[in-house]
């Protein structure tokens, strides 16, 4: 199948096409949040609770309400009748109670955990203020880790008597049978640590409210603009007409910006209350400690093998540490790490139970690539060991297990408690293929003689993994096509622009079917005041979801011009065809687009889908370890992956390219920390330690389009999340390789300069 | 993380900025590159009533290299040093060890007086600074005294400095054209607080033994420090293989550094012993 566009000469989809927003952002002409202010704007600053588990004795806030420039002090109790608590997205049967409210009354469960917002004429002297404000808490017992918490003697919701919301069960086939018919069995336990997305652009909203119209504006929205309008009108009571999520320009997303989050509400409720906008950016101390964390997981799990490398078989528990609450969408990680943890190797049968447990920790949500990184990691460890274990080559028992065509559609374990997609499977691909472009193109033979030898200090290693990446999340997404007054083509987009270049890939879709240039088409995106409906940007589905219905209401409005244009002169419909922007008739007369502005057109396109995409790919990294200080440096990282069809092979790069690095942070450096008290300890990027440029080479990607998706007439796939998910097991393997005369198991992660020091240290202390 | 609220004043002359540091009673705080103060106000550590700043005062940005060594304004930046050509013979370890601050901005902005004077045990410039026997020339409403790089730094972010006094230059004495030396410090991201760092050099004396050797280390301690036992093994012997390996155990035995979230204590002590072997390394394979 090869979808192609509908006339050979269009040449944007497929191009290493420039983006067009850069124009703007390199400009400066950017429009993020804090760029917008409004008259008689109030500004918001949150207390949050300084302890991990207390409960309120009083918040006193006399002292704040009397200094200069502080207009008021919300608390739970300004809030009439119950606390509302945010919405689910993915609810399932037992987590209903865990909800996060959007204040804290009785107890306060986490660090960070909002309290009180105070409301000021400047962020400084709200700033101020939170600082008069008097806080009497008592102090419960902190639940920080798993034994604690799985304990249950501390429970973090009294009333539900378990800190363990949910267990999903992740199956296929029967498990126990295939370990008992196994030759050769590994097992092991493994760890992947907190982290955050951290988007350069922290969080921020301004809410207006019309008091005349009853009409309540949030500017600030990404990710789920249509979803969080729904969740808000309900929390406020107001129908959804009543509320409009404006999109701005968005520094960065990652799956933590734009969920929900308990001062989205507050902020509205303060501009509803008091009748005047309020504006919040979120500083970046506050950003660690409030929006989603995520990967806090650790395993113990096993794969079974027949003699000659087959996997038979994968068991065993995963222990997700999701906080205090449970957010929209924190479930997902959980869910997908026990879905997913097979990834693109063929695992007749599996039993998988998630634990997703709560803390007191920051409550969790979805990080780039969410459960399929830690699976990834874990299985790729186990496989590499398992290689070793059987003797067979790491290429060669790979090769046995990847994924082929001839096994397409394939299905994955079966999840439940359904969250309402229990169940799924890979869409289309040859796994072998990416696999041997990154076994050639990293000259894996040649580097064969590298592994674990010492040269000039360091001792150098080379690893091969293998990943999916879930994309194309349903069910729907929606786009408005218009014909503007100046013979521009408007295109209202219900997906988001979180700055992964939305613009340009629609405008390529666009362009292409309508044969219009490129810069005929204009973007307007993610505010739901440009359509009835809309879904946004999440799960690596904007290109493949948006882009479909693009293609739809392009199709519409070709259809329109044509009947404009065939009107005008005097024929039938059918004897009008249309190309590059003119209608013509056989006897050679025609009317251009521009003819037919008066006409009007103004048309809907859609795409309903319920069935991912499954982006498949396989990475490679060549490692330098230095002994005496534990630095790994990355020598080399080829990625290559078959993203079904390129739109834009520029920005799949740079998708790709930006996931890798971001991996490098997960796997050498981000880490949040909690004492034992609970207190997050890193309150700056000075401790949260996000990849630089200058600490990593360029990663070398390549894509494939061999195999479209059957599921959407671009066939296209979602792209936005792989390069991440394999770069924790690679990058472990490669490190293990190279130390493999020390013998050392790197199964906890991060990888930090100490840690891989220590793992050496202990090894040469056993010996 | 807003800034609390703060008057500002940028005098002139050095008089009148005492003046004002002595006005505002400890409340008031002089402020160069503000690089290290800023955030620290971001986070409302401080507080101060008034920032003096000391930008508009001439002649405290002037490199000096003369026959009693390199003297050092305090409002002299990372990045005058860097480009000073001058400083790479007069006392090439310097400008290597100021390689390794921070980032392009902060060290464009970021002063050899602020560095001092916020005595961060993890930064560059005061571990430098105490290893060179340097010693800081101050002025306050008391008049103008000469401190030891010993003598000021007395606790983590503590120096022996009086709220109205202000540095005004550093003067790191000269040294011989065959001094050997090496510098090595580890961190987790270039431009990060280094997790430990090593300042070491020694002369050699007609017979080929090493005298005079001075060591420091970086951000394994409260204050910068003088590895002094490890200094001890170095004076009156060959530097070779076992020199080096003892100088490392010694260095590793006498400090006690703290863990935190980016390393272990365990990590740190080690590391200490690895960065002197191997500058101990560099200095005794650099062509004099
Ligand atoms: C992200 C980041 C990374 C950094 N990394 C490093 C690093 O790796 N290594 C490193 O060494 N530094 C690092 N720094 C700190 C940087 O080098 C600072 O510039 C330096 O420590 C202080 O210099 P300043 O001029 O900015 O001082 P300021 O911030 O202006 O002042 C610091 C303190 O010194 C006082 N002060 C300033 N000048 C005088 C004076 N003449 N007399 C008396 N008191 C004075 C102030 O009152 C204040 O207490 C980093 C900073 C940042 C933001």
């Amino acid at each position: 199948m090869k979808p192609a566009s509908h006339h050979a000469q269009n040449t944007y989809i497929g191009g290493h096409i420039e983006r067009v927003e850069d124009y703007r952002f390199l400009r400066g002409e950017g429009q993020y949040l804090d760029d917008v202010s409004r008259p008689g704007q109030w500004h918001a600053a949150f207390l949050r609770s300084p302890i991990a588990h207390g409960r309120i004795r009083k918040i006193d806030a006399s002292a704040a309400l009397v200094m200069a420039g502080v207009h008021a002090v919300v608390t739970a109790n300004d809030i009439e009748g119950d606390i509302p608590t945010i919405p689910f997205r993915r609810p399932n049967p037992t987590i209903g109670p865990y909800a996060q409210p959007i204040i804290a009354r009785e107890k306060v469960r986490y660090f960070g955990e909002p309290v009180a917002m105070v409301l000021a004429e400047s962020a400084e002297l709200a700033e101020d203020a939170l600082a008069a404000i008097v806080l009497d808490i008592e102090t419960l017992p902190p639940v920080i880790e798993r034994e604690a918490a799985m304990s249950d003697k501390v429970l973090l919701f009294e009333d539900v008597k378990t800190n363990v919301p949910t267990v999903f069960n992740a199956d296929k086939g029967d498990a126990d049978a295939a370990f008992a018919a196994a030759d050769y069995v590994i097992r092991d336990t493994f760890y992947t640590q907190r982290q955050t997305a951290l988007p350069m652009e922290t969080r921020g909203l301004l809410a207006e409210w019309d008091a005349k119209l009853g009409k309540l504006s949030v500017s600030g929205a990404a990710k789920l603009p249509f979803f969080n309008r729904k969740a808000m009108a309900k929390m406020m009571k107001l129908p959804e007409e009543a509320v409009d999520y404006i999109e701005l320009d968005v520094g960065g997303g990652f799956g933590a910006r734009g969920e929900f989050y308990p001062e989205d509400y507050l902020v509205a409720f303060g501009a509803r209350k008091f009748g005047h906008p309020v504006k919040w950016i979120e500083d970046r101390r506050e950003h660690l400690m409030a929006i989603g964390h995520s990967r806090e997981c650790s395993s113990d799990v096993e794969l079974a093998f027949r003699k000659d490398g087959v996997i038979l078989g994968m068991r065993g528990s995963l222990y997700i540490n999701i906080g205090a609450y449970v957010r929209p969408n924190g479930m997902t990680p959980v869910r997908n790490a026990a879905q997913f943890m097979s990834g693109p190797y063929r695992v007749p049968a599996i039993h998988l139970d998630a634990y997703a447990f709560v803390s007191n920790k920051t409550p969790a949500g979805t990080y780039r690539g969410p459960g399929r990184y830690e699976g990834c990691f874990f299985i790729e460890r186990l496989m590499d060991q398992a290689a070793a274990g059987l003797g067979i080559d790491r290429l060669e028992i790979r090769r046995r297990n990847l994924l082929t065509h001839t096994e397409m559609p394939y299905p994955l374990a079966t999840v439940l408690p359904s969250d309402g997609r229990a169940e799924t499977q890979c869409d289309s691909g040859h796994h072998l293929e990416p696999f041997e472009l990154v076994v050639h193109d990293s000259k894996w033979a040649e580097k064969s003689a590298l592994q674990g030898t010492l040269i000039d200090g360091r001792y150098h290693g080379i690893a091969i993994g293998s990943f999916i990446e879930g994309g194309a999340s349903g069910p729907q997404e929606n786009v408005r096509m218009e014909l503007h007054a100046d013979g521009k083509v408007g295109l209202y987009a219900g997906s988001s622009a979180i700055g992964q270049g939305l613009e340009t890939i629609l405008s390529q879709i666009a362009a292409d079917y309508l044969e219009l240039p490129m810069d005929r088409i204009v973007v307007f995106h993610g505010s739901t005041t440009y359509l009835k409906e809309g879904w946004g940007s999440f799960g690596s589905r904007a290109t493949v979801m948006g882009g479909s219905a693009v293609l739809d209401a392009a199709k519409k409005f070709l259809a329109a011009f044509r009947t404009h244009a065939a009107a005008r002169l005097g024929v039938t419909i059918e004897e009008v065809t249309v190309s590059e922007g003119v209608a013509r008739t056989a006897d050679g007369r025609s009317v251009p687009l521009s003819e037919v502005i008066a006409d009007g057109i103004n048309v809907d396109g859609s795409f309903k889908n319920q069935t991912p995409t499954y982006t498949y790919g396989s990475s490679f990294a060549h490692v330098a370890v230095d002994a005496g200080t534990g630095h790994v440096e990355i020598v080399d990282y080829v990625v290559a992956d078959d993203v079904g069809r390129i739109i834009n092979s520029m920005t799949l790069h740079g998708q790709v390219m930006g996931a890798a690095v971001q991996g490098f942070g997960s796997v050498f450096s981000e880490e949040l920390v909690y004492n034992d008290e609970g207190q997050l300890m890193v309150g700056s990027l000075a401790d949260y330690l996000v990849p630089l440029a200058s600490d990593y080479p360029v990663v070398r990607c390549h894509s494939l389009e061999n195999w479209p998706s059957p599921t959407n007439p671009l066939g296209a796939k979602g792209a936005g999340e792989g390069g991440i998910i394999p770069v924790g097991g690679v990058v472990a393997n490669a490190v293990a390789n190279a130390l493999s005369s020390f013998g050392v198991k790197p199964n906890v992660l991060p990888l930090s300069p100490s840690r891989v020091w220590e793992m050496i240290e202990d090894a040469r202390a056993k010996v | 993380m807003k800034l609390p609220h703060f008057e500002y004043e940028a005098p002139g002359t050095l008089d009148e900025a005492i003046a004002l540091l002595v006005a505002g009673d400890g409340m008031a705080r002089p402020i160069a590159g503000g690089q290290s103060f800023v955030p620290v106000m971001a986070f409302r550590l401080a507080e101060p009533s008034m920032l003096v700043d000391l930008r508009n005062i001439p002649g405290l940005n002037k490199i000096e290299i003369g026959a009693e060594g390199v003297r050092l304004g305090a409002m002299v930046r990372w990045r005058d040093i860097l480009d000073h050509a001058g400083l790479k013979t007069a006392l090439a370890l310097l400008p290597e060890a100021i390689e390794h601050v921070a980032h392009y901005q902060i060290r464009n902005r970021g002063t050899v007086g602020g560095s001092l004077a916020h005595a961060d045990p993890a930064a560059e410039m005061p571990t430098i600074a105490l290893t060179c026997d340097a010693v800081i020339d101050v002025v306050g409403a008391k008049g103008k005294r000469s401190i030891r790089a010993g003598d000021l730094f007395i606790g983590p972010l503590m120096t022996s400095l009086e709220s109205d006094e202000i540095i005004v230059s550093v003067l790191l004495p000269a040294w011989p054209a065959t001094r050997r030396w090496g510098f090595q410090e580890f961190s987790r991201r270039r431009g990060d607080f280094a997790l430990a760092g090593v300042a070491a050099f020694y002369d050699v004396d007609a017979s080929g033994l090493a005298q005079n050797a001075h060591i420091g280390a970086i951000s394994v301690g409260d204050t910068p420090l003088r590895l002094t036992k490890a200094e001890a093994v170095l004076n009156g012997r060959k530097i070779d293989d076992a020199t080096i390996a003892d100088a490392t155990a010694a260095a590793s035995a006498e400090v006690d550094p703290n863990g935190d979230i980016h390393a272990s204590a365990r990590y740190r002590k080690a590391l200490v012993g690895t960065l002197l072997s191997r500058a101990l390394n560099a200095a005794a394979n650099r062509k004099a």
